[in-house]
């Protein structure tokens, strides 16, 4: 009898016990991260309250730089010396990269994603973006979707010169040397690696094709790469070089967009983070300025930013990652971060009537191309390739770009600089 | 025993630098060397490949192109601030008033960080923006000075902005050359009638053998270690034509998932280190000892 | 007679000292040039960090401010006051000074120790040992960062202030052991071997009589090691936490900005700002670092 009341209580106390634990424990998540100034700190400022609303312990860890550069190295280091932030701000094929060396494992925010049924709230491709071990786990969390290929015109420098915003790469030659004979710069560019792949990957869209682009950029075809429509590509990129300025070379791309501004050059292709200088200068999309797609046949060039969630240990920091992963995917999170930073929600069902002009655009644009088979991952901003394929691409292009490297030469180059990498 | 310590104390007392300097120089090098020869992408991996990353290094334009670069810069680089860093010291040297004023304006760049002289120059060099729009705005119009945006040229606006930051600290090290130099030697070649450019050229410089190790090797390890000051200035454009060895070290490191390949150009860096500096040093720590 | 040599004496004597003047005139001129090279980036830092961005964006490179605002340089210190998450330098500075100031102290230290034992007690391969630390001078920094790391994560100190010191430590060594080395070698034994005789070991004659004739040279590896350290970025980014980084990270973090609005009046504020330590030392020990250089530390 004795023996009994003491099993029961045993397992009183066992049941209690079990029970009281999980809710006590704090979240904590370091995170990785370069955005650090202006509206992108603003953006992330959402996050992290919301993280803090949860309970959550959020420590900072920026490392700003070259659309992340300084902090790839960082974030090396750190795996390297056995201690990886909770989350880091990685994207695109690297996700599956780090996942390969072994680090991302056991892909613990899985769980949350299942329990949130992310696979109903994100497009195919997206979801497939965030999936570690061979596409069927969560081990990242995006938070918006950007479009690259956007043309930013000054609408007034267009209105003088009797133009409209160009639907065919020929009709955009014809304006630009109508604009270059009335001195102004047709095209302002920032010519730094990335910049330029950037122009190029619009262009490579608009001229080859959506499945081209998907045949010569994502699947690294060796016929599409040196063949006659990639010339034909790299001819188009010649004359763009001939639309800029002298001081193209090196220049940030925001002075670019300033030049748009001002009046001083019309065009500028860049991704619709260009939106915030416009709207910061207080201009408005429509009367001030042009924000159209790059003539192509509905295609949409996408960079998803997300967060990497890599394997850990500690309960503390295990709970932080799944409670940022949930704050990350959150409708009102996601609606917010993404006004501020220029960008659309990664969530489908975040409703778009706060959004701008340029954004709802983007919005319909993306759920078309969806459909269609035009939307592709940028190459230029990682969504696409490795990084060593896409850094050997890139080297090719500026290359291409800042010389007077015939056509045919840079196509050759570009299936030798692939072909090594491989 | 306590004879033993005494004997040993000054092996005794080096030997923990030392042995920090054989973990984290030598053992790191060797760990690279070792790198060099596996199939590293991202991370470290520890399969061995031999040679096989030095090969396709080899092969890459972009490394022809950065040991070409940093061939010119180093030599102009080194000869540049040498030769302004006498030319200033001997001027300065002449008992001017405000000396101690233009020694801190020729000094302080050293202390910058390179965004400062990254940033600050780039916009300087910039044809839109700095000294060509000045001239421009000036009245020179046909006044122009693009090399920052000229593929051949932009190595030599790295070479500007390099000797800007360090020609300053190889003036210092002449100017306390030239101080400690006696003044009788001077005075008894005036008395011989030697004029004041002879005495230099013939005595003075001579003299300062020294110095000019010192300044090699500091600006040597400057130049070997340009990472910083071409990335803030022309991140290795326009396109990759001012790309140096630092510089594509890291970026195959870190950006491009290339490790081994990184690896065995830090293994070139390293060789030519061994085969221009130790010779070199070596030659001049014997003299040294001799003339002791 | 006398009175026709004494002018011709006074004709040369003017044409020698108008002579003299040109040449003094000559040196002045390029002397003012050569400080037009060196000052001109400061001027144009500063100047940008008293200008609005749309002067910054409409006006050209060297014009002055049209009204001087010291707005920038109060957000690049101390941030924005709304909460927008940013960066500004304020407590990185102190994390800057808590690196710098152990590891400079202990590298000088064991340079010091170690450029004594080099030179006044000669062994066989000393010379061989010395060359051994110098080449350390030459090690590109990103070459050793990945085994650095794994180092630093063995012991457990790869996310802190202990282990930069120990970073900065590590690689000062070089530089400092050569600095005391080519400093202490020019010293004459002499004063070492009337010490010996009298009965002094080791260490009291390194306390004695070395460190107090070593002042020039320990201000010049001071002076270095701070430049050095402060300046640093690669370590500072690659093994600290985000709110113990140095101040360098952290300019790093206002300045570069991916796809945000660049403020390059705040940004010239904050590299000016974080630039100020150094300066100082170079504007105030200027006098010290040539005259330790004068004293032989770095002639070898």
């Amino acid at each position: 009898m004795y023996k009994q009341v003491l099993k029961l209580s045993a397992g009183f106390l066992l049941a209690a016990g079990l029970s009281a634990s999980p809710a006590l424990a704090g979240g904590e998540a370091e995170v990785l991260h370069w955005w650090t100034s202006g509206g992108e700190a603003k953006a992330l400022k959402v996050l992290k309250d919301d993280f803090a609303k949860k309970g959550g312990t959020w420590k900072d860890m920026p490392v700003a730089g070259g659309g992340g550069d300084a902090a790839n190295v960082t974030l090396k280091a750190r795996i390297v010396a056995g201690d990886p932030p909770t989350a880091s701000q990685i994207k695109g094929p690297t996700i599956q990269e780090y996942d390969d060396e072994g680090v991302v494992a056991p892909y613990y925010i899985d769980e949350v994603a299942q329990a949130e049924n992310w696979d109903s709230l994100l497009s195919p491709q997206v979801a497939n973006h965030m999936k570690c071990d061979g596409f069927t786990k969560y081990c990242a969390a995006p938070v918006n979707i950007h479009r690259i290929d956007w043309f930013w015109a000054n609408k007034k420098v267009l209105d003088a010169n009797g133009l409209k915003m160009p639907t065919s790469w020929d009709e955009f030659n014809a304006a630009a040397t109508k604009l270059q004979a009335a001195g102004i710069i047709p095209f302002a560019h920032g010519g730094q690696p990335w910049q330029d792949a950037t122009v190029f990957e619009a262009v490579a869209l608009g001229i080859g094709g959506n499945e081209f682009y998907r045949k010569a950029i994502v699947e690294l075809d060796m016929d599409a790469l040196g063949g006659s429509t990639m010339v034909k590509i790299f001819d188009q990129m010649r004359k763009l070089q001939g639309f800029t300025d002298k001081g193209m070379p090196g220049r940030d791309w925001n002075v670019a967009t300033g030049m748009v501004m001002s009046g001083k050059a019309a065009f500028q292709i860049m991704g619709d983070w260009a939106k915030g200088e416009f709207s910061n200068a207080g201009l408005k999309p429509g009367i001030d300025f042009y924000c159209l797609p790059t003539p192509s046949n509905h295609g949409y060039l996408y960079n998803v930013d997300s967060f990497i969630f890599y394997g850990m240990k500690g309960k503390n920091k295990i709970e932080g990652q799944k409670m940022l992963a949930s704050s990350i995917m959150g409708k009102n999170f996601q609606k917010i971060f993404n006004i501020y930073k220029g960008s659309i929600p990664a969530r489908l069902d975040v409703p778009m009537d706060e959004f701008d002009m340029c954004a709802k655009g983007s919005a319909s644009d993306l759920k078309y191309a969806a459909m269609t088979g035009g939307l592709l991952p940028s190459f230029a901003h990682g969504m696409a390739l490795r990084n060593a394929q896409k850094g050997a691409i890139q080297d090719v292009i500026t290359e291409h770009f800042n010389s007077d490297m015939s056509s045919k030469e840079a196509a050759k180059r570009l299936v030798r600089a692939v072909k090594d990498t491989l | 025993m306590f004879y033993w310590l005494q004997k040993n104390l000054p092996k005794l007392v080096i030997a923990p630098s030392f042995a920090v300097i054989l973990w984290f120089v030598y053992g790191f090098i060797l760990w690279t060397v070792y790198i060099s020869m596996t199939n590293s992408k991202m991370l470290p991996r520890y399969d061995f490949v031999g040679f096989k990353q030095h090969i396709r290094l080899w092969s890459q334009m972009r490394w022809y192109t950065a040991v070409e670069n940093l061939l010119i810069f180093t030599i102009l680089f080194i000869v540049i601030c040498i030769l302004i860093g006498i030319i200033l010291s001997i001027f300065l040297d002449q008992k001017i008033r405000a000396e101690g004023f233009l020694r801190t304006i020729y000094l302080y760049p050293m202390a910058l960080s390179f965004i400062v002289t990254g940033t600050a120059w780039k916009w300087i060099l910039n044809p839109t923006m700095g000294i060509e729009k000045l001239f421009i705005d000036w009245g020179f119009t046909n006044f122009t000075f693009d090399w920052l945006v000229n593929r051949d040229m932009s190595i030599y606006t790295i070479v500007i902005a390099a000797v800007w930051q360090s020609s300053g600290f190889v003036m210092a090290l002449f100017l306390a050359g030239l101080r400690s130099i006696d003044d009788e030697i001077i005075k008894a070649a005036k008395i011989d009638g030697a004029g004041l450019y002879s005495i230099y050229i013939t005595i003075i410089l001579p003299m300062m053998r020294p110095v000019f190790m010192s300044s090699i090797v500091i600006l040597l390890h400057i130049s070997i270690k340009s990472y910083d000051l071409v990335i803030a200035l022309t991140a290795g454009g326009p396109g990759t034509s001012s790309d140096m060895p630092a510089v594509y070290m890291t970026q195959m490191a870190f950006h491009r998932s290339e490790i081994g390949l990184a690896s065995a150009s830090a293994v070139m860096m390293f060789l030519t280190v061994l085969a221009i500096v130790v010779p070199y040093l070596y030659s001049e720590l014997r003299r040294q000892d001799a003339g002791r | 007679m006398q009175v026709a040599d004494s002018m011709q004496l006074e004709a040369l004597e003017r044409s020698a000292s108008r002579k003299r003047t040109f040449y003094r005139w000559l040196l002045f001129l390029i002397l003012g040039l050569f400080g037009i090279y060196y000052l001109a980036p400061l001027y144009v830092m500063i100047v940008t960090s008293l200008k609005s961005m749309e002067e910054i964006r409409q006006g050209n490179l060297m014009t002055l401010p049209r009204e001087i605002m010291f707005d920038s340089w109060k957000t690049a210190w101390s941030g924005r006051g709304y909460a927008a998450g940013d960066v500004f330098l304020r407590p990185f500075f102190w994390n800057s000074i808590k690196m710098v100031v152990p590891a400079v102290a202990i590298s000088t230290f064991f340079g010091a120790l170690n450029g004594y034992a080099l030179t006044k007690w000669r062994f066989k391969g000393d010379n061989i040992l010395f060359l051994l630390f110098l080449f350390g001078c030459f090690i590109p920094y990103q070459a050793i960062l990945l085994p650095m790391a794994r180092t630093l994560g063995f012991l457990g100190i790869s996310n802190s202030i202990s282990g930069l010191v120990l970073v900065h430590t590590v690689y000062g060594l070089s530089f400092t052991t050569m600095f005391f080395r080519n400093y202490y070698i020019s010293i004459p034994d002499e004063m070492i071997k009337a010490a010996r005789i009298d009965g002094a070991g080791f260490f009291k004659i390194f306390f004695k009589v070395l460190l107090p004739i070593s002042a020039p040279v320990i201000v010049v590896t001071v002076i270095w090691q701070f430049t050095g350290i402060w300046n640093d970025f690669l370590f500072g980014s690659s093994f600290s936490f985000g709110e113990a980084a140095p101040i360098q990270v952290a300019l790093n973090n206002m300045v570069l900005t991916s796809t945000s609005v660049k403020e390059y009046n705040v940004d010239m504020a904050a590299a000016f700002i974080a630039g100020i330590p150094t300066l100082l030392v170079y504007v105030l020990a200027g006098k010290y670092f040539i005259r330790g250089l004068t004293a032989g530390s770095v002639k070898g």
